[in-house]
């Protein structure tokens, strides 16, 4: 049985990743599980300097779901290169940097830092809805995307990853500014931008008022959006939203994803990544499958 | 080390109309756990609600491997939680928290407490009164009379015990802090810890911080994971300026700040 994949040129052990900001840079999992059995780990996303992130309260309970609004608070590049990266090669599991930034120029000074690191891949975050410059500012069109991935292209040698926004109109169009800008492989999705109301404050619930929605209540509209990428672009793609079981990712992989990330679930149970593993192995084993990749993009619409 | 594990059920006592005290058998947790800290409990094995309930350990018998929590039923993750039933199994991740009380000598310490958050100081006081020899004085305060339980096991715990209610219905009437701040004119405790409502413990950390009191308050916060992967529940640090704010996390460098650290 064969459970591993090639992910836009990162090679895994099997196809289910962490995803960026729901597993910090893995310290906080290793009391729990055996990092070593992850395909890989998206860190929490990475900043040139560092950031300090939004005002409290970040994260509130939706139904299936929870929104967050932590404004992506992290060390800074030079922080995790020198603290967080030699901790995390100690694990045989591939490592892939969310890389964030606020202009053009920040994303190519952290790509070529990058790209100095011995680590397995890059997410270019181009879609995070709760800080103000930068991120969705590029990602919601073609034209945007393109620009921003064409230049830290030119700078970055590693595999690279674009994680694309569902807060469109047609995914599919920076779906394809990505690739034409010579990426190796898209991620989605992310977040779905929300707001929750406390009714008896007659105020959000989130001192940033909006926030990302996660957790199942998105595996829909994830599942939906890998499928309309899938029949567009010919990159692979790192399917994400809402996955908490094994069968969750088969239907990810089903629609035309490559390989899974599990966001949300890591905060459910701090083992829930290693249950989808095995939740991927048993389907394998039900359905007599002896590689995970054919697998991939074979649902058959009615 | 942190544990996430199915603790049974071993007993449950209605404490009054919608405050609860589990007692659960999680021997590993229990070994470990320090007062201050918190559990965080996924209250049905199921993805509605989502996230688990992160709530403060009330008492640990480290003999016999029971902690016991209390909570209040507020919204629909308390309401489930309080529908289960002794036997069954729970699924918790602990101890949580790095910032715990500082259990030492002291000479007059005061502990306050407000409404549900009087409970997490109950093993303070505990471990206070069995290993030192510290003046123990504890001042809760209640809404009312109904809601105030477990007055003997305060008493228990402290040599003075003040009850306030914010009706008058039992104990003294007002708040408890403005008792604390009476008997501190007298004579000034070495230390001060807090937890309850977000007014009480404003209100006792300008007071202990104005007349340099050492202080230690236990802090809440809107969290999702518990175990600092998700950077949800913020607090600001003291230090940072407002125009450049600094976070600390209450899963980790807390819950239990001291209070000249942080900004609330």
């Amino acid at each position: 049985m064969n459970t591993s994949v090639n992910l836009a040129g990162i090679k895994m052990k099997n196809p289910v990743t962490v995803a960026s900001g729901t597993f910090g840079y893995g310290r906080e999992f290793e009391e729990f599980i055996d990092l070593n059995k992850l395909g890989g780990i998206c860190t929490k996303g990475t900043s040139l300097k560092p950031k300090a992130g939004n005002k409290p309260p970040r994260v509130y309970e939706t139904p299936a779901g929870m929104l967050n609004a932590i404004g992506l608070q992290n060390p800074g590049v030079e922080y995790f290169m020198n603290n967080d990266l030699p901790y995390l090669k100690k694990f045989n599991t591939a490592i892939i940097v969310n890389a964030c930034g606020s202009t053009i120029e920040d994303y190519v000074e952290l790509a070529k830092v990058l790209n100095t690191l011995d680590i397995d891949g890059v997410e270019l975050n181009l879609s995070c809805p709760n800080v103000k410059a930068g991120c969705l500012a590029f990602g919601t069109t073609y034209e945007g995307v393109k620009e921003v991935t064409s230049q830290v292209r030119k700078v970055l040698d590693k595999p690279l990853i674009v994680k694309l926004t569902p807060n469109v109109t047609d995914i599919t169009a920076p779906a394809m500014g990505a690739q034409d800008a010579g990426a190796d492989g898209v991620s989605l999705i992310n977040t779905l931008l929300g707001m929750s109301i406390d009714i008896h404050t007659r105020r959000p619930h989130l001192a940033n008022n909006t926030g990302g929605l996660s957790g199942p209540c998105v595996k829909p509209v994830g599942v939906r959006m890998v499928y309309q990428v899938s029949q567009k672009v010919n990159i692979p793609i790192l399917g994400l939203g809402g996955i908490v079981t094994g069968e969750d990712a088969v239907e990810y992989m089903l629609a035309g994803a490559s390989a899974i990330s599990v966001g949300t679930g890591n905060f459910i149970a701090p083992d829930t990544a290693i249950k989808v593993v095995e939740g991927i192995e048993n389907y394998m084993k039900k359905y007599n499958i002896e590689d995970i990749n054919e697998i991939v993009g074979t649902v058959q619409m009615n | 080390m942190k544990i996430n594990c199915k603790a049974e059920i071993t007993k449950i006592e209605q404490l009054n109309k919608d405050t609860y005290k589990y007692s659960i058998k999680a021997d590993e947790i229990v070994k470990q756990a320090r007062a201050g800290q918190f559990i965080e409990i996924r209250v049905v094995d199921n993805i509605e609600p989502l996230l688990r309930r992160p709530i403060s350990i009330y008492n640990l018998d480290k003999q016999n491997g029971i902690l016991e929590f209390i909570f209040q039923v507020k919204g629909k993750g308390t309401t489930l939680l309080a529908e289960r039933k002794v036997g069954e199994k729970l699924d918790i991740v602990g101890p949580l928290g790095y910032g715990t009380f500082s259990i030492k000598e002291y000479k007059n310490v005061a502990i306050i407490g407000g409404g549900i958050g009087t409970f997490p100081l109950y093993e303070l006081a505990k471990e206070l009164k069995e290993q030192t020899s510290t003046n123990i004085h504890i001042y809760i305060g209640f809404r009312n009379k109904e809601l105030i339980t477990l007055e003997e096991e305060f008493k228990s715990v402290s040599n003075e015990l003040t009850i306030t209610t914010d009706d008058g219905s039992y104990g003294i009437q007002g708040f408890a802090i403005n008792e604390l701040k009476k008997d501190c004119e007298k004579q000034q405790p070495d230390k001060i810890f807090a937890c309850g409502p977000l007014p009480m413990l404003k209100a006792v950390q300008s007071y202990a911080n104005e007349n340099n009191i050492p202080c230690e308050i236990s802090l809440e916060q809107k969290m999702a994971c518990g175990i600092g992967a998700c950077l949800g529940c913020a607090v600001k640090t003291a230090k940072s300026p407002s125009d450049a704010p600094e976070y600390w996390h209450v899963c980790k460098a807390g819950p239990v700040f001291n209070a000249k650290d942080v900004e609330i």
